[in-house]
């Protein structure tokens, strides 16, 4: 069972797939992270030798911004954002889309499930 | 698209001439401009600058977080008062 990062890769994938599931390792860092330490990518997860996890962990340690780090850095951005009361920090506080997309329809993955309005009228 | 990094930032000349005489003389002044595409650079921290929004004046003290960013997203163009007249009076009566 190799635990990397703080995340359970699942035991049947290759590795360069397994690697994904970690947050801030997509594909191609995937691919970058095998191709440093030289594993073979199309070794499964569970066939790993502990050297391998140590060199990856290593590998991850070194170059790598993941998981709570990431995503706190993430965080501290969007907060300066609002905290220095920009046009984006607006957006992120009423939590529509920032990047100057239309809101008169969709933009539903920011502004969530859909509320029926205009609706009850009656008496 | 972002601008070419040849041509470094876009800095408002006039503005940025205004802004270096306050730093020579160490006044405080807030200076009015227009140039809302103007990008902010470091010589600005710390002054206030009235940052037109297509009606009047928006006052904006400049921190160091905000160099970089342009002036014109420190001055909203928009005021949104909600929807809905009667459903609002419906919503505060329910209250």
């Amino acid at each position: 069972m190799a635990r990397i990062a703080g995340v359970d890769l699942p035991k049947n994938k290759r590795i360069d797939v397994g690697l994904t599931y970690i947050y801030g390792i997509g594909q191609s860092q995937a691919k970058n992270i095998v191709e440093e330490t030289g594993i073979n990518p199309s070794k499964r997860v569970h066939e790993l030798t502990d050297e391998d996890v140590a060199k990856i962990r290593a590998a991850i340690d070194a170059n790598y911004k993941v998981e709570g780090e990431l995503r706190t850095e993430i965080a501290m951005n969007i907060k300066r954002l609002i905290d220095i009361g920009s046009y984006r920090g607006l957006r992120h506080r009423r939590g529509l889309p920032v990047r100057g997309q239309n809101t008169k329809n969709n933009a539903r993955t920011r502004k969530g499930p859909g509320k029926a309005i205009g609706r009850g009228k009656k008496k | 698209m972002a601008r070419s990094l040849k041509k470094g930032p876009y800095i408002e000349p006039n503005l940025m001439k205004k802004v270096e005489e306050l730093n020579r003389t160490h006044a405080k002044k807030v200076v009015r401009t227009w140039a809302r595409r103007s990008t902010i650079p470091p010589e600005f921290v710390g002054h206030t600058i009235a940052v037109h929004n297509g009606n009047k004046f928006i006052p904006v003290f400049i921190t160091e977080n905000m160099v970089g960013h342009k002036l014109g997203e420190f001055a909203p163009t928009r005021i949104f008062r909600g929807h809905g007249g009667k459903l609002t009076e419906r919503k505060l009566s329910l209250k």
